[in-house]
């Protein structure tokens, strides 16, 4: 593998699902191009849909900003919106203030943090309440 | 099994993303919560599912899912079957309950 860093960007728009999905997708066919393992590749592209997926259903907009090295993938999201008062709380399976149109959709089970707990190697969030979320996950290419 | 095969045996009506019906089905997974299925499926499984949108399919490429299957014959939204085509996932359809067309899956999967 080369020295070589990339650097990707995507805008997500809070309530468009029918977006969601093309960041993960377009990330999972760069890691593919450079050979990453393919179970590094699964985990990275399940936190990241989670992430996008939660700024679509409960924020405004948001950006997602993705670092790729020879080591490792680092991705940040930071979104405007309404944060998030208790995170130990929010990160409870179940745990879900997602309206009925939403869990229509098959959204608002509670279970998208948690995934993103499990399939990251680092996970942190903070968050204001009244100004928006930070998402950051970082993977790595070797164990 | 792959999915024609599938689909021939449970009488299953292809609706779409007929690239992919020589996608191979190493197991099912049943459920109408998209995190659910994104946290717990495995690639190659065939999606049981009574949602008819356009994530559906965003979920199944992400997860390399064999094919979907719509239960209770509900039809799938037009920007759904679009995205079949796009990614070569097949979308099935049944006017089956979940519980039902899951049991023949799996039997014809595991008998
Ligand atoms: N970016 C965010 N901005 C504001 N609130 C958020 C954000 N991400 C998560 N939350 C809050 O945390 C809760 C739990 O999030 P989680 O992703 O686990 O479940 P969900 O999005 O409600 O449902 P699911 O992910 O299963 O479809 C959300 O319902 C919401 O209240
Ligand atoms: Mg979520």
């Amino acid at each position: 593998m080369t020295a070589e860093t990339i650097h990707i960007e995507f805008q997500v728009e809070g309530g468009n699902f029918s977006r969601a999905g093309y960041p993960s997708s377009e990330v999972k066919k760069r890691l593919k191009q450079l050979n990453v393992d393919g179970s590094v590749i699964k985990r990275t592209v399940v936190a990241l849909y989670e992430a996008e997926v939660n700024i679509v259903a409960h924020a405004y907009r948001g950006l997602i900003s993705v670092d790729i090295d020879e080591h490792k993938i680092l991705i940040r999201l930071t979104d405007e919106g309404p944060g998030i008062p208790d995170i130990k709380k929010a990160m409870e399976i179940g745990y879900s203030t997602a309206t009925p149109e939403v869990r229509e959709m098959g959204f608002g089970a509670g279970m998208g943090l948690s995934n993103m707990n499990s399939n990251a190697d680092r996970l942190e969030i903070t968050s204001k309440v009244g100004q928006g979320t930070t998402v950051e996950i970082v993977n790595f290419f070797h164990k | 099994m792959n999915v024609s095969q599938l689909a021939g045996l449970l009488g299953l009506r292809v609706f779409g993303g007929e690239t992919g019906l020589g996608n191979e089905i190493n197991g099912g997974y049943t459920s109408d919560l998209l995190s659910d299925v994104m946290g717990h499926a495995n690639a190659g499984c065939v999606w049981v599912t009574l949602q008819t949108h356009k994530n559906v399919l965003a979920i199944a490429s992400l997860k390399e899912l064999a094919a979907v299957v719509i239960v209770k014959g509900y039809q799938p939204e037009p920007d759904m079957l679009e995205q079949s085509s796009i990614e070569g996932i097949p979308v099935l359809g049944t006017s089956e309950e979940a519980f039902e067309i899951t049991g023949k899956i799996y039997q014809l999967l595991n008998g």
